[in-house]
């Protein structure tokens, strides 16, 4: 039996993961709950494909294990293809609908696949995709995506809408407070 | 008592607070820098904090703080402790006064290092205590724990976490931050402080007289501990027996090593209570051969016999695979998923705009393809991407290697990079050494003024200390030349028509020649407020030759024969000097 509720947030280096993850972490507290968590640091962040594995009301180590994750939020669709065989059957991949393109898709010639080949490779599973980067202008700032997806997950994790926007308030700097409560609650309709 | 999501090394080092430390030191290395990034950015507790320029000298200058009587503490990576095995070998002969913790964080998967060693090695070569956490809480409880049982040994300990706990956060709960001060005293006594040889010999003896009640103490403490509930047992340490606690059924016993040396006593104890013993540890087999040293009639599993990896890291499923393989049932299923394949990669990269690239390619357009480049440990090793580094071994090796081969009747130029922290680090001695004995070649210098990979901690180079404080800047160029090296030219790597003829110059020259390509870090410049005016291609006159693009500049795109620029530009400007077409200009100017 499983104890936990297991999210890989993935995206690429710099798209703000870690604060998501802090959320998502300061979130359980609120709630008086465990929480296990794990993210990729140093050089790896460079550009590079980044994940964070986080395991609300986990009492063991912080990974999560492929095929067992319960629900894997992604700021990038290329990613969400990437890291797919971590969710486990019936699992949610919840996915911003851009996409940076891979530098070696330029230097290499790589073939890069279209937005549509990706949905059709993930058409197995529960897919919810938003644009999170119009999202985000909407609410004020390009930089608020982060929070428009946490919104956007609040539907399927196992915390309350209350306890993660205490959380935004709480971590985002303070004069970005009421932009990022914008951009969760956008997110937030748009995962109805 | 409050309770936080803090992550690992954060918690280690807010541990170190509670504990009464009175002073810090280390060279940065992933996953072990935000132990002293954390204490040096908080305002809990003052005390000494350092970035020194490596790990010997992070070492030695910890030591000889705890030989006065305060706490003290370096950090370092697996591969750092390798540069300060000299005197760790020998300060367990010497013992400390104050509390000293040598944290050595290793990084199983060699997530971003060059190899993955084991820190409990050493702890077991240089015969002092090693603590092994396998969670947050453990980590930060254990280094309280750690400085008591220094100060009750008189004995360095070693504190082993791994990137998994460096990296990982949870809920934990924190303690008060100690009220303590010590003020160093230095008690002369060169019976301890003396290693000359007759000394040594008395203080070996000494050294391993501790070692059986040391090795009783850690069970007394409850660091080793075992649980018995049936006739087979896995024993686990580290984050592995976190991974065995979610699978173990409830009628396998079990064991935790949180410490060693491990009692043999009461490992034999345990082992023959059990029909088989599972041994489940990350990287070398050192529980393991401590097992089946001690086991007489019970059967053991481990990595000697196939069941778990001697390479990379656990998880789970890798643990309940080790389980199935030893013939123990456990309590989790795991599919075994295939990831989706023909996808292109996204590995790390030289950030947009940074000067590491031009630096690299005015070389090799000048040195060309059979030119041999060592180079170093850094953000710079991602230039293999551009086929500009050849070697990489250990911190200062491209000015060794390289000079190495230069003797050997090699005839191709031989170019090699290094960071300035790197340089700083271990570099200084190699062009020493290179232009003392007469080497021929090209040391190129990427000067970003900080050291960048690790998260932007200062170094002597940057003109600032660990607490921020203003400290004169070290000159490069003085250094070099006082190595011995005739010609040093320092340029400016954004000014590719310079960097060019600058190259062109060393490889005319006969002798050891140093390049400084000086422009600061970007993600630094950036920081720092410096702006510059993006560039972008006009599509009229771009002749779609795709030159910008084998640059690599991950701010360069390129659809349907034309390329265009995003908005990751850092306004650099190099990509409108590569461009023949002259199709690249500052956004706005045509």
């Amino acid at each position: 039996m499983k104890e936990s509720f297991d999210l890989l947030i993935v995206g690429v280096g710099g798209q703000g993961t870690v604060l998501a993850s802090n959320v998502i972490g300061d979130a359980c507290l609120i709630e008086g709950r465990t929480v296990r968590s794990a993210e990729t640091h140093g050089m790896a962040q460079r550009g590079g494909s980044v994940e964070s594995h986080i395991r609300i009301d986990g009492k063991y180590g912080p990974l999560i294990s492929k095929g067992t994750a319960d629900l894997i939020i992604s700021f990038d669709l290329l990613e969400a293809l990437r890291y797919r065989h971590f969710l486990k059957d019936g699992g949610v991949i919840i996915s911003s609908e851009s996409m940076v393109m891979p530098t070696s898709a330029f230097t290499q010639g790589l073939a890069v696949p279209s937005a549509d080949d990706i949905k059709a490779g993930l058409s197995d599973v529960k897919l919810i995709t938003i644009d999170a980067a119009e999202i985000a202008k909407e609410a004020g700032s390009i930089l608020s995506q982060n929070i428009v997806m946490i919104g956007c997950a609040a539907h399927h994790l196992p915390l309350s809408k209350e306890s993660l926007l205490k959380a935004v308030r709480d971590l985002v700097p303070p004069k970005t407070i009421e932009v990022n409560e914008k951009a969760f609650e956008l997110g937030f309709l748009k995962g109805i | 008592m409050v309770k936080k999501y803090m992550l690992g090394n954060e918690a280690i080092a807010y541990a170190c607070c509670e504990a009464d430390l009175d002073f810090a030191s280390g060279y940065p290395g992933t996953p072990s820098s935000e132990v002293v990034d954390a204490l040096r950015h908080q305002k809990m507790r003052e005390f000494y904090i350092e970035w020194s320029v490596n790990e010997k000298i992070a070492f030695e200058n910890a030591l000889g703080a705890a030989w006065t009587g305060v706490r003290s503490l370096v950090t370092m990576k697996h591969v750092g402790l390798n540069v300060a095995a000299d005197p760790l070998m020998t300060s367990s002969y010497t013992g400390v006064r104050g509390g000293f913790v040598i944290l050595s964080a290793d990084d199983p998967y060699a997530h971003s290092s060059q190899n993955e060693q084991d820190s409990r090695v050493y702890a077991k070569f240089a015969r002092i205590p090693c603590f092994d956490p396998s969670n947050l809480q453990e980590a930060h409880d254990m280094m309280k724990g750690a400085y008591e049982l220094s100060e009750e040994f008189s004995l360095p300990v070693l504190f082993r976490p791994t990137t998994r706990i460096c990296h990982s956060k949870s809920d934990v709960e924190l303690g008060d931050i100690g009220e303590n001060h010590r003020t160093g005293k230095f008690t002369k006594n060169p019976k301890q402080y003396v290693v000359i040889p007759v000394h040594t010999r008395e203080l070996h003896k000494e050294l391993n007289k501790k070692q059986g009640p040391l090795a009783r103490r850690l069970v007394e403490l409850g660091l080793n501990h075992y649980e018995i509930k049936g006739d087979s047992a896995v024993i686990a340490s580290g984050i592995a027996a976190e991974y065995v606690q979610e699978i173990i059924p409830e009628d396998v016993s079990f064991a935790k090593i949180g410490a060693y040396p491990i009692d043999t006593e009461w490992l034999s104890g345990f082992i023959s209570k059990h029909k088989k013993v599972l041994v489940i540890e990350e990287l070398s087999p050192l529980v393991e051969e401590e097992v089946r040293q001690a086991a007489c009639e019970t059967e053991v599993f481990g990595k000697k016999n196939g069941c778990v990896p001697y390479e990379g890291e656990l998880d789970p499923a890798s643990v309940a695979l080790a389980f199935e393989k030893a013939g123990f049932a456990h309590k989790n299923k795991y599919p075994e998923p295939v990831a989706a394949g023909g996808l292109p990669p996204r590995p790390p990269l030289l950030c947009a705009g940074c000067g590491h690239r031009a630096t690299f390619y005015a070389m090799k357009k000048v040195f060309g393809k059979n030119a041999i480049y060592p180079s170093d440990i850094g953000c710079y090793t991602l230039g293999l991407q551009m086929g500009a580094v050849d070697t990489t071994i250990c911190m200062g090796a491209s000015i060794t290697v390289g000079s190495g081969m230069t003797h050997t009747g090699e005839e191709n130029d031989v170019v090699c990079t290094i960071g300035d922290s790197t340089f700083l680090h271990t570099g200084i001695p190699g062009l020493l050494n290179a232009a003392y004995n007469g080497a021929n070649m090209t040391v190129v210098i990427l000067d970003n003024r900080i050291t960048a990979m690790t998260g932007h901690q200062p170094n002597p180079n940057t003109g600032k200390t660990a607490l921020g404080q203003e400290s004169p800047l070290i000159s490069l160029e003085s250094l070099c030349r006082s190595c011995g090296v005739e010609l040093v030219d320092t340029i400016d790597p954004y000014d590719l028509t310079g960097t060019l003829e600058a190259f062109k110059r060393a490889k005319g020259h006969k002798g050891v020649k140093v390049i400084i390509a000086r422009q600061p870090c970007v993600i630094a410049a950036r920081r720092a407020g410096i702006k510059r005016r993006k560039y972008e291609v006009d599509p009229e006159t771009c002749t779609g030759c795709g030159l910008c693009v084998k640059y690599g500049c991950p701010a360069i795109e390129f659809y349907d024969n034309k390329a265009s620029i995003n908005e990751l530009c850092s306004g650099c400007g190099v990509c409108a000097d590569i461009c023949p077409a002259g199709a690249i200009k500052t956004e706005g100017k045509r």
